[in-house]
């Protein structure tokens, strides 16, 4: 296997967390209550601790000096491999809810997958994740439940924010080249042959919360071959803005 | 932690975790090995959390602890095997509840605690185990919130991790 395959892989792995960890992180000191703040800001914690375990490795792959910064923030927009899901904004607290409950559900099927990786380092930053991950389940299942079984207008704005955000799932169940390539070596898992627990193990919880699934959905794909949504450009001018105009500055 | 010499646990012994200044990172059990390399130690250290903002300054703790005993050390990050809070020493456990941070329980109170089924969770301030969840996160991605309907002491809890 060559290295850029790996890498390529690598990036992908840590673009989704890193992308929604940024999202998380607006959050910062504007949650709807105090609580709320810090556990959505502490799971943007615990997305970037992960994404500098995998793009360490991804810059020791690249070589010549590369760090995991250079990895993170100094790519173009093409190039970043994330699912389409995490970089849609954070409209109101359901559509946070919502994205990250989409989110969760895969990425925790994900860790517990990549901990039987035949690459002992991505094993082992999935068993590290893997602890964090689930706590991030447990807390937005809570709040898809509170949120579509709690009053009217909760309920509405959770439908909402489905409604909107659903088309966006298909594509983190869905592998790309690299991914069926990395499945084939025993690197990565199958995700394809997760998409049914995925989506049972959503409705369930969907069902529970008293949300419907949406009807003829147009499912989007193309983050993960670097084609994205509009929300992406803005989304990187914040996050890249300290490296373009001091490169390799540090704090 | 691998046997070392005893001077070299002291020196460990006396960095602590900047978040719980009471707690030894040798009780927190995140020093999993010690090398002895020409001119230097290397200490192996694990992250709690992967996004532990902590881990940097207890890095630069332990090469300034060595320094002062006019000894060189490195620091390298490990992974693997993953921390738990299993790996926290009864002593550690102890300097927590001294503090007021209640110590991780084993994973089934930890989930009946965190989910609301069961209160299992001591008050550190009157041993009430009357208390309720706050939040899920506390006021560090390793701790959970919580509050003692007895005494009212709100009180943070070390979220058992394995």
């Amino acid at each position: 296997m060559n290295n850029d395959l790996l890498y390529d892989y690598i990036i992908h792995l840590g673009d989704s967390s890193m992308i929604l960890g940024q999202r998380l992180g607006e959050l910062c000191g504007h949650g709807p209550e105090l609580e709320t703040d810090i556990a959505l800001t502490n799971i943007s914690l615990d997305l970037f601790g992960q994404v500098r375990n995998y793009f360490q490795y991804a810059a020791e792959l690249l070589g010549g000096g590369k760090t995991e910064d250079h990895v993170a923030m100094l790519r173009y927009e093409h190039q970043y491999k994330n699912v389409m899901l995490v970089e849609q904004p954070n409209n109101d607290f359901a559509y946070v809810i919502a994205r990250q409950h989409f989110y969760d559900q895969f990425h925790f099927m994900l860790m517990q997958a990549l901990v039987n990786s035949k690459d002992e380092r991505l094993a082992a930053v999935a068993k590290k994740s893997i602890m964090e991950v689930e706590y991030h389940l447990d807390l937005s299942t809570t709040w898809m439940k509170r949120l579509g079984d709690g009053t009217e207008e909760s309920n509405r704005r959770l439908q909402d924010a489905i409604d909107h955000l659903y088309r966006f799932t298909q594509e983190l169940t869905t592998p790309t080249q690299t991914e069926k390539q990395m499945a084939n070596l025993g690197i990565g898992p199958d995700i394809e042959a997760m998409q049914e627990k995925y989506y049972n193990d959503l409705h369930a919880v969907m069902e529970e919360a008293k949300v419907s699934v949406p009807a003829n959905v147009v499912f989007q794909f193309g983050g993960k071959e670097g084609r994205h949504t509009e929300q992406m450009g803005y989304i990187l001018a914040d996050f890249q803005f300290m490296q373009r105009a001091y490169p390799d500055m540090k704090w | 932690m691998e046997a070392v010499d005893q001077n070299i646990e002291e020196i460990l012994y006396s960095v602590s975790d900047p978040e719980i200044p009471v707690l030894s990172i040798v009780d927190m059990g995140i020093i999993k090995k010690v090398e002895s390399i020409d001119d230097h130690y290397l200490i192996h250290i694990t992250p709690t959390y992967s996004g532990c903002p902590a881990m940097d300054t207890i890095e630069d703790d332990i090469v300034k602890a060595f320094d002062e005993q006019g000894l060189e050390a490195k620091v390298k990050h490990v992974l693997s095997p993953a921390w738990t809070t299993d790996m926290i020493t009864e002593k550690g456990k102890q300097a927590l509840e001294d503090y007021g941070i209640a110590a991780p329980r084993d994973a089934s109170v930890d989930k009946a605690a965190l989910s609301g089924e069961k209160n299992q969770i001591k008050c550190t301030n009157c041993g009430s185990i009357n208390t309720k969840m706050v939040s899920r996160f506390g006021s560090t991605a390793c701790k959970a919130l919580f509050q003692c309907e007895e005494c009212g002491e709100p009180f943070d809890y070390f979220k058992c991790l394995r």
